[in-house]
């Protein structure tokens, strides 16, 4: 509106109230706000940009990663081309085999039949050295191909090959989000569960989920004492005692994880005393690290305080009239505390839990350390298929699986208590 | 919170078991830190206190493991490249997040739920998942296995803290200070030296501590970005811990915990610096 009446250059109303260049008061108020709204998002401009640069597209570049599936449709291009023609009943005709042979025979000149053999291992075991031994014979195959290829290998005589070549031919592929859900096509190309002794990701995902349930209650149930007590005493001494809370939120992670290794380890001081006190024999000494205990109690250490500090600031926003009241009207001590006190935590109960079941959700290090074999979490699986077994796809695929978990807990998140009011140290 | 006079034996009791638990609790959250303190000094290469230390027999005890830190050339680079990537990520932190959190506490911020979601979005996301991503990523244009990546990705990491930290202390902040500034005709630039930067300065200066121990501390986007060059003081615990296990390591936990309390204390000082200067203000 303002805009239009400025840049129109009509002359406004004589009773509109003017500024000393003659520009009404309204237009001229408008105009200073919007150049002020335009300083601060300015300002915020540079940081936007960094954090979209080098941390929010990488991630959805990486989400990408777990439907992106080039190898087949970029190294054999002729074959997927002449799939496309194949109706998925019987073996393929002629020209799908000899586009296979042109391919292979291409890739091999381009050593990119490594990549294609790489990704056809995921879907049928074996394909590797299959394609490698295809692809260097490649060029000195000859006509009938079909026949040839069968000869080389039994697996390019059966259907359920070429569908698979068929279905993984496109440039982007659902099979890894399968692959991460425990979920595999059968021969005919159905989605089906996969046999229950070779599920691995779901009972991860919920083992996951426990152990940080388990973590969050366990915190809370750590926390809500000390910061109870923290709140409830003088300013001085609760200070002080804040101090026994913050120093170990300011150790280094890897500091903390080393002394839960020392105290824990089978000839570490837990151990050590227990013996010398007598309650196990020197040959009777407990595993308590290198398992789901270890990376159940070090990361209850680690995450401890981030239940504390939220439950602290709630408590001492509390007044104390209200348990005055209860007791009063003749609630006992644990009907007042329980019904009256509580309640009023709540924000802090839930600022707290969400936060250190986020943490934990993710928490890669310390069960990487303390873990052992019971006590792997997703993360570690996650940098497994990164670091050892490069299946990138899956590790995409799991990673934006956990990641889309914990966005819809931080918005929850944010929706609820709000990350202004997160507060530090 | 003393007893009160009308308590019951019952009260009584729970009032002081409850302090017993705390005690515990407390305990609990302190001694795995203290533990490891006087083990770095143990003369054997063992993580338990030996009969020798328990009995305070000064042979127990020796400097060993600091001298095996000190004249370990891994360990020397690691601290050279942890303060070097903690330095650089810390300024390109501090910078920016300030300048967004100048932004972001206007009133006329459009979009300012948003903007503060992404910008605190690398708090939050797991680790590995940036990790991940930023492995791709900076594979592909060329920054992994460099310092200038590293340093990018700890800045990404940082800026949140500097982004909250700045935007809490311009919370309380009394913008009729920059506009009397403005009045007696500071231009821009100098109101904000002259006027808004020291009144902001120990949220800035606690921001940036925050990012610069994040930056020290993180070990996951150093697993995957670093080469052997860039190895990181967290990244030769991990190896100390996965593969040589050895109790320079301890030694090192020390000079760390050394270093958080130096930290905490500052920390302290600061936040009670920012009461005073805003006491005067109110």
């Amino acid at each position: 509106m303002a805009r239009a009446m400025t840049d129109g250059g009509h002359p406004a109303p004589a009773s509109t109230m003017m500024t000393a260049e003659g520009v009404p008061l309204k237009v001229s108020l408008r105009r200073a706000e919007r150049r002020r709204r335009l300083t601060a998002f300015l300002l915020a401009v540079p940081v936007l940009v960094f954090i979209l640069v080098t941390f929010v597209v990488p991630i959805a570049d990486m989400a990408l990663n777990s439907v992106r599936n080039p190898e087949i449709a970029t190294h054999l291009p002729e074959t997927a081309a002449a799939l496309q023609e194949w109706d998925g009943e019987g073996v393929p005709g002629e020209p799908v085999f000899a586009a296979l042979a042109k391919d292979l025979a291409a890739a091999a000149e381009a050593r990119t039949s490594g990549l294609v053999g790489a990704r056809l291992n995921y879907e049928i075991s074996g394909m590797r050295s299959t394609i490698q031994r295809a692809a260097r014979r490649a060029d000195r195959l000859e006509a009938p191909f079909r026949e040839a290829f069968i000869e080389l290998d039994d697996i390019w005589g059966d259907p359920v090959t070429w569908r698979v070549i068929k279905r993984e031919s496109h440039p982007y592929t659902p099979s890894f989000f399968l692959a991460a859900l425990d979920r595999t096509y059968d021969d005919e190309g159905n989605i089906v569960k996969v046999a229950s002794n070779q599920e691995i990701y779901v009972p991860l995902f919920m083992r996951t989920l426990w152990i940080s349930l388990a973590i969050t209650a366990l915190t809370l149930l750590l926390g809500f004492p000390i910061a109870y007590l923290m709140a409830h005493l003088p300013m001085r001494t609760g200070n002080l005692l804040m101090i026994l809370v913050l120093l170990p939120f300011w150790t280094s992670l890897l500091v903390r994880t080393t002394s839960w290794i020392v105290l824990l380890q089978q000839q570490g001081v837990i151990n050590d005393i227990l013996v010398w006190v007598g309650v196990i024999g020197d040959d009777g000494r407990l595993t308590m690290v290198h398992n789901l205990n270890g990376t159940i109690v070090a990361m209850t250490h680690i995450l401890l305080p981030f239940m504390v500090l939220p439950l602290y600031s709630v408590m001492r926003t509390i007044p104390p009239v209200y348990m005055r009241a209860a007791r009063s009207l003749g609630a006992n001590q644990w009907t007042a505390f329980w019904r009256v006190y509580v309640p009023q935590t709540t924000p802090g109960i839930g600022a707290g839990g969400v936060l250190v079941f986020i943490l934990a959700v993710g928490y890669y290090i310390t069960p990487a350390l303390v873990g052992g074999q019971s006590g792997q979490m997703i993360s570690n699986y996650i940098a497994y298929h990164m670091q050892r077994s490069l299946n990138w796809g899956l590790a995409a695929a799991l990673g934006t699986i956990l990641l889309a978990g914990v966005v819809a807990l931080y918005y929850l998140y944010n929706k609820i208590i709000g990350v202004d009011r997160l507060k530090l140290g | 919170m003393a007893v009160p006079t009308y308590a019951g034996p019952l009260e009584r009791t729970w009032y002081y078991a409850f302090r017993f638990i705390c005690a515990l609790i407390f305990f609990f959250l302190i001694a795995p830190i203290l533990v490891v303190v006087p083990l770095s000094f143990n003369a054997e290469p063992y993580f338990t206190f030996t009969r020798e230390m328990l009995t305070f027999d000064p042979d127990g005890y020796s400097l060993r493991w600091y001298r095996d830190f000190w004249t370990s050339d891994s360990w020397m680079s690691s601290i050279r490249n942890s303060f070097l990537i903690a330095t650089g990520a810390t300024v390109v932190a501090t910078v920016l997040g300030t300048l967004a959190a100048l932004g972001l506490s206007r009133s006329h911020m459009p979009f300012r739920a948003t903007i503060m979601g992404i910008l605190i979005s690398p708090m939050i996301v797991p680790l590995i998942i940036s990790a991940a991503g930023m492995f791709f990523f900076y594979s592909r244009i060329g920054l992994a296995q460099t310092y200038l990546g590293i340093i990018l990705a700890h800045a990404a990491l940082g800026t949140p803290f500097v982004v909250i930290t700045v935007t809490a202390t311009l919370s309380g902040f009394d913008y009729s200070l920059t506009r009397a500034a403005a009045n007696l005709g500071a231009d821009p630039t100098t109101t904000f030296f002259k006027v808004t930067m020291p009144l902001i300065l120990p949220g800035v200066i606690s921001g940036a501590l925050f990012a610069f121990i994040t930056s020290l501390d993180e070990v996951v986007i150093v697993l995957f970005l670093a080469s052997v060059e860039q190895r990181t003081i967290p990244r030769e615990m991990w190896s100390g811990i996965r593969e040589a296990i050895s109790p320079t390591i301890l030694a090192v936990a020390t000079i760390l915990i050394t270093i958080s309390v130096l930290l905490l204390v500052s920390l302290e000082f600061l936040r009670r610096r920012n009461e005073r200067l805003r006491g005067i203000r109110e």
